[in-house]
């Protein structure tokens, strides 16, 4: 099973440029253990001082907030594309 | 040098001004912050009551370039004492900030779009763009054909036809998404990602989310600079409640009014109503929704400002509520029939949901409450189809006219077989 990680730009100086990463994590806990081996440097920006995830990132898989899944309890699928995107408003009533 | 700068909202480091809306360190989102004592000198009444009635009377307090001109009047909307409103939902002292009215495109959404768009020409993009629920689509069009930027405007495919072809009048390049407005942004944060443009809502964040305050200091203005007990305001990112509470706090700062404690009240439509569940549950956070309202204005169902809107509600003493697409339609027409104003889906939200908060006692029927309208009711004349039936034509005739008329006045009663 593999999965595909999509980093922001905003990420790759800590991943020496890495964009993109194929793993075979199962949920959300491995996805970060594998990135916090992989990149160490990213992983104070991935989670906070008590080891949660930080407020404003927000994480995707196939175009999905993966709260809408169930969040860390949610098995990745052969194939799944994850996103991890900083959360950003707008909209029009304020 | 700028008497502003970005700083994390967060860890506090500082970022300069620059494009961007995150602190890489943490994620968090950036926010300007002023050297007030270097525009103590300036802002005050005196110079204020001087200026043009329009946002940029309060330019030391906006994130502006050194040599900006303003393009177009922006702001300084009416503040309408609504004594009729005010009796039918059983409060005393109400005022409606209308936005309802503001230029150039008839919503709250010309203020953050002025200021951002100065910082874009500032930074030197030739195409702005952003994603929008609609009003902010208008106002970017207009405000770039205006200014002479391209425009490229992201909203989701269902978006209220008015919306969009007051998008498309002004010549920018329509994108329609299949998909909901968060789908739409989380996609324009990845294209800012790739493109070097002027994303308002995005990389232009920080700057473009201080115009709202503009409503705030207008409010404090207009009251004969006090703050009001209460405010109403409309929830969509929940940047807005967040950002008169900081004007508040600016005026109180530099000494151009008295410190009040101003209790602030968020405003949802049941169907998105992520911000306002989370206050009525004490959390902190919100939980995202899949939004199904018609005040699609207001439809985020996962608002990047909900956690601050929480915070800023909750600190003050007040409270958030909701109200259902059928309280929704009623509250349009009961600001119009009131008060003579017409408002879009969203401020059919904020009047109901004033309507519920002083039903409820949140808010005291005696104290001042400014109720924020924020958009226009021709944008979204679709959320009243069916509300009027179309009278049958009468012939151009003063007995046919007579005969109308006593029918209308007079409905015989029912009579029993």
């Amino acid at each position: 099973m593999s999965i595909t990680v999509q980093i922001p730009t905003a990420l790759r100086r800590l991943t020496a440029g890495v964009g993109q990463l194929d793993c075979s994590a199962a949920n959300l806990g491995e996805l970060f253990t594998v990135l916090d081996e992989k990149f160490p440097e990213l992983k104070p920006h991935l989670r906070d001082e008590a080891g949660e995830i930080r407020r404003f990132l927000n994480v995707y898989v196939n175009e999905e907030d993966i709260r809408f899944l169930g969040g860390q309890t949610y098995t990745f699928q052969d194939g799944d594309e994850i996103l991890l995107v900083p959360s950003i408003a707008g909209g029009s009533g304020g | 040098m700028a008497h502003f700068e970005l700083r994390c909202r967060e860890c506090g480091k500082a970022w300069g001004n620059q494009p961007r809306s995150i602190c890489d360190d943490c994620f968090s989102p950036l926010e300007v912050s002023y050297d007030y004592d270097a525009v103590r000198a300036e802002f005050t009444r005196e110079k204020i009551a001087q200026r043009p009635p329009n946002m940029w009377r309060y330019s030391e307090l906006l994130p502006l370039p050194q040599d900006f001109q303003p393009s177009f009047p922006v702001g300084f909307t009416p503040l309408l004492s609504a004594p009729k409103l005010a009796r039918e939902i059983g409060a005393r002292k109400v005022f409606v900030k209308n936005d309802a009215v503001c230029l150039p495109t008839l919503s709250f959404k010309d203020r953050v779009v002025a200021v951002a768009l100065s910082q874009a020409r500032a930074f030197g993009f030739d195409t702005v763009s952003c994603s929008s629920t609609g009003n902010l689509a208008n106002s970017v069009a207009a405000q770039a054909a205006r200014n002479g930027f391209k425009a490229w405007i992201f909203i989701p495919a269902d978006l209220e036809a008015a919306k969009i072809l007051n998008t498309q009048v002004y010549g920018a390049k329509v994108v329609r998404i299949a998909g909901s407005y968060d789908q739409v942004n989380r996609l324009c944060s990845q294209i800012a990602d790739e493109h070097r443009w002027g994303f308002v809502n995005v990389n232009l964040r920080p700057y473009y989310a201080e115009g709202s305050k503009t409503v705030g200091f207008e409010i404090a203005e207009q009251l004969g600079w006090r703050l009001p007990d209460n405010v109403v305001v409309p929830m969509a990112g929940g940047s807005l409640i967040v950002k008169i509470k900081k004007a508040f706090d600016e005026l109180i700062a530099l000494g151009l009014v008295d410190p009040k404690r101003v209790k602030f009240f968020g405003a949802q439509a049941t169907g998105c109503s992520p911000i306002s569940t989370a206050v009525k549950a004490g959390r902190p956070d919100i939980e995202p929704q899949k939004p199904s309202t018609i005040a699609r204005s207001l439809a985020i169902g996962n608002p990047a400002d909900g956690h601050y809107a929480i915070k800023t509600i909750t600190k003050s003493g007040g409270w958030s509520e909701d109200v259902s697409d059928r309280e929704v339609v009623e509250s349009i027409q009961l600001l119009a029939e009131t008060e003579g104003i017409f408002t879009e889906t969203a401020g059919g939200v904020t009047v109901g949901c004033t309507r519920k908060l002083v039903g409820d006692g949140r808010i005291s029927p005696d104290e001042t409450t400014v109720v924020c309208i924020t958009g226009n009711g021709l944008k979204t004349t679709d959320a009243l189809a069916g509300a009027y039936e179309a009278e049958a034509a009468i012939a151009p005739k003063l007995a046919e006219f007579e005969r109308f008329l006593s029918e209308t006045l007079d409905v015989p009663e029912a009579v029993e077989a």
